[in-house]
């Protein structure tokens, strides 16, 4: 059986990359559009919008982050052949969905934020460091899953 | 360190000196000048607005012909340039440009004048161009396009739908006009499901074929052109090259005119200053021989004007009480270190008169948090050479610039210290390359961590960031109670802070000795009893306190208990606040793992020197992008984690900076 075990703790770090690098490719898409926007009227702005644009990246830094986690916790990376049990590799799955699931719904939610944000750079440049704020609020509970998945991955006895 | 005292004065002198004070108020700057109360109807103020135009108008002229120089003589800018500030410029030098700068001003009317040259000059190709585009089907037309015939017969030049050719045209138009016995059908070029045609035929045939070719779609050729196409469309060739060799002439005369570019700087600053001076001139009531002047000065700076106008101009400087409804402006003053960090604050708003400014709190939080969230020795020391080589190179950066890249300093040697804490050298290189470049084989880390490696004891770590919380969110708390005894309030300082003190210092100390505590954290607490008594005795003498007093401003005894009872809700919001400081964690985590996942996917190559070659690629290219990724996740986090927790403990903003008359330049510094 530690085929399957092996088979489902690589699924937990599947479901970490995959869903929050695409909540994250969300997030910085739409924020992108808003700052596309913006640089045609002013272009002295770019790398105002541009930091605006980059805050939803982390989900998908933080999916890669559990999903290396998980990697070298089944062995896969470096280490020698761990036996990965059915129950245990079950048990790495679960302890990944946090961080895929938050990570999808909440890059995308930032994205949308930042973009939002982008629009208060468009009018008042001045008040830079308060639109960056807004987006950092919706980034806390992705950064609460990475904790969960992080600390239950890492407690997972293998 | 603190919000600096300001004070209100008002100045009442001569008109002959006028002019004098203005210039010395302005070259001080240190005088914020307010005259909307001034406004008794006996008083004129000056009408200034025609000469503020016109300065403003002179400047903008300027501005603009340094940016045509600009286009056309591109100064050599190096990366950083952009850090380099205003260059200083002595007073003589000065004075010399505002002699010249009638001159200077036509130099700049004439370099303005060629560029519109210019672009009329490239207006002209442009419409050459669209005409030889539009000649192309007609190029082998042998008569002018306005050809309408001979003495006998008539010509029709033009367009018909659908791609024919000769024979198909001839019949076609033999179809619709059998009568027609002579007829010349010839297709000149055709194309885009048009076709481009010349017929010529009899004077009395003219009317059968014209019905005939409006049968198949016929419509003269939209552009005006008469001449035969291809002599017009050589003509524009030639007026092409007859405009281009006028704009290289041009763009010479513009070019040799570039030594006077830092002089049409210095003279575009020269008239800014002086618009500035007639806007503030024209706010200012006069009567027939004095002038009035109210504005804000620092306080510590008050006697020094207030000497020297009463003693060069002989003015009558007063102090004035500032009025209910009036705010002063707020202006910041820090020690060395935490002046660096005051445009975080000012971007979250500045303080009133009267409140605390947590600038100096603030910086050494903010430079712990950031190290804590960069957490590596590598990124660290990237971050203190490259702000330590901007800062020595370009001293004169402007002033919230050179004080951000400080910031970032001070922040690289908190990154350093924790990088090496942590065990983090662009994370694991140090391993990575000895193990696959120098086959060593001992045990690893080789850099062993000062303290832990948060890898391998996140939890602790974990229980490490909150305790850090704590104390940042207590810090924020005693500033309130700081501001609540400075307003002699000790009601308030007992029950909002004392008691909130005492319950969160209660409730910590009875978590911690429990089994749950004990489980998550891997560390047991055991108290001696009195400890734990007095854990019960603080969280509810604390609770109680809070329950009575903090709905105080309430006469009804129900009401005030239910808010009281609602306000120890407000512990849940402490918890978040305090899980808040998990970022600190997981941001540092994140910085040295994806480090590592770039060094290993460097050194999957092998040893070899092609290994080694696509390592340093992998590694340089990789660790850029981290670095520069976690840098921006660690400044907008630990900007959150002031602005959202610890802010939110004690701080209002609402001050209005303090915007001094002055100068106004965007080239020049006068010595």
């Amino acid at each position: 059986m530690s085929e399957l075990g092996m088979f489902f703790g690589l699924l937990g770090a599947a479901v970490a990359v995959l869903f929050a690098g695409a909540g994250s490719a969300l997030g910085v898409g739409i924020a992108g559009r808003a700052a596309a926007g913006v640089v045609t009227e002013d272009p002295n702005k770019f790398a105002q919008v541009l930091i605006l644009q980059l805050l939803p990246g982390t989900q998908g830094i933080y999916g890669l982050l559990v999903g290396f986690i998980t990697l070298s916790k089944i062995g896969l990376l470096g280490g020698g052949n761990v036996a990965i049990s059915l129950p245990t590799g079950l048990m790495i799955l679960a302890a990944c969905l946090p961080i895929g699931i938050v990570g999808l719904i909440s890059g995308k939610s930032q994205g949308e934020c930042s973009a939002a944000s982008i629009g208060i750079v468009a009018k008042r440049p001045d008040q830079f460091g308060k639109a960056m704020l807004f987006p950092a609020m919706v980034e806390t509970y992705a950064i609460l899953a990475l904790l969960i998945s992080i600390l239950a991955v890492s407690n997972i006895p293998v | 360190m603190a919000v600096v005292a300001m004070e209100k004065i008002s100045v009442c002198a001569l008109k002959t000196n006028r002019k004098a004070i203005l210039e010395t108020l302005q070259g001080l700057g240190v005088m914020q000048v307010v005259t909307d109360e001034l406004d008794d109807p006996e008083l004129l103020k000056m009408d200034t607005a025609e000469a503020k135009a016109r300065f403003d108008k002179n400047a903008d002229l300027a501005d603009q012909a340094v940016a045509i120089l600009d286009k056309y003589v591109p100064l050599k800018k190096g990366m950083l340039d952009s850090f380099a500030g205003k260059e200083t410029v002595e007073p003589a030098e000065f004075e010399r440009i505002i002699d010249e700068q009638t001159d200077l001003m036509k130099i700049a009317t004439k370099i303005q004048r060629r560029e519109k040259d210019i672009s009329e000059c490239k207006g002209n190709i442009l419409r050459d161009e669209n005409q030889i585009e539009s000649l192309v089907p007609w190029m082998s037309l042998d008569v002018p396009m306005s050809f309408a015939g001979t003495k006998k017969t008539d010509a029709f030049i033009g367009t018909v739908s659908g791609i024919l050719d000769d024979a198909m045209l001839y019949a076609a138009l033999k179809e619709k006009a059998p009568d027609v016995e002579s007829l010349s059908a010839n297709v000149i070029s055709s194309g885009n499901d048009t076709t481009n045609i010349f017929v010529m035929c009899l004077k009395e045939d003219r009317e059968a074929v014209e019905t005939a070719l409006r049968g198949i779609g016929y419509a003269k050729p939209a552009q005006a052109v008469l001449g035969i196409p291809s002599q017009v469309a050589d003509d524009c060739r030639a007026d092409i090259s007859r405009q281009e060799a006028e704009i290289a002439k041009l763009e010479e005369e513009i070019k040799k005119r570039a030594g006077v570019r830092e002089d049409l700087k210095i003279v575009a600053d020269y008239y800014r200053t002086r618009a500035e001076k007639y806007r503030i001139l024209g706010t200012i009531p006069q009567s027939r021989s004095v002038f009035f002047l109210e504005g804000w000065v620092p306080a510590d700076a008050a006697p020094k004007i207030r000497s020297l106008l009463q003693e060069k101009y002989g003015a009558i400087v007063d102090t004035e009480t500032k009025r209910e409804e009036e705010e002063a402006p707020t202006l910041l003053r820090n020690n060395k270190f935490s002046a660096n960090y005051e445009p975080v604050l000012a971007s979250y708003g500045l303080p009133k008169h009267g409140k605390v400014d947590p600038t100096a709190i603030m910086s050494a939080f903010y430079m712990f948090f950031f190290g804590m969230m960069l957490s590596d020795a590598g990124y660290g020391l990237l971050m203190v050479i490259g702000t330590a080589i901007v800062l020595k190179k370009y001293p004169n950066m402007a002033e919230n610039m050179k004080k951000m890249i400080t910031m970032f300093f001070w922040c690289g040697i908190s990154t350093t210290f924790w990088g090496f804490m942590f065990g983090g050298f662009f994370g694991d290189v140090i391993d990575v390359f000895a193990k696959t470049f120098l086959g060593y084989t001992g045990p690893t880390p080789i850099l062993k961590p000062l303290w832990f490696n948060p890898l391998d004891q996140p939890m602790r770590l974990l229980i490490w960031c909150m305790l850090f919380g704590i104390i940042h969110l207590f810090f924020g708390l005693g500033i309130k109670g700081y501001e609540y005894l400075k307003d002699g309030d000790m009601v308030g300082f007992v029950s909002d802070i004392v008691a909130w003190y005492a319950f969160l210092i209660g409730l910590i100390l009875i978590l911690l000795p429990t089994e749950l505590f004990g489980n998550i954290a891997q560390m047991t607490f055991t108290f001696p009893p009195v400890v734990n008594t007095l854990a019960k005795v603080l969280t509810f003498g604390g609770m109680i306190v809070i329950v009575l007093m903090s709905g105080r401003a309430n006469k009804n005894w129900g009401l005030r208990v239910a808010l009281g009872a609602y306000d120890i809700y407000g512990v849940t919001s402490w918890l978040s606040d305090v899980l808040s400081y998990s970022r600190l964690l997981a941001l540092g985590l994140a910085t040295g793992v994806i480090a590592q996942v770039i060094n290993t996917m460097g050194s999957m190559f092998g040893g070899g020197p092609i290994g080694l070659i696509l390592f340093i690629i992998i590694f340089v290219v990789g660790n850029i992008l981290n670095f520069a990724i976690n840098v921006l996740g660690a400044y907008v986090h630990t900007n959150r984690l002031q602005y959202v927790e610890f802010f939110g403990k004690f701080y209002d903003a609402g001050g209005e900076p303090f915007t001094p008359f002055t100068t106004k330049t965007n080239y020049i510094d006068i010595k």
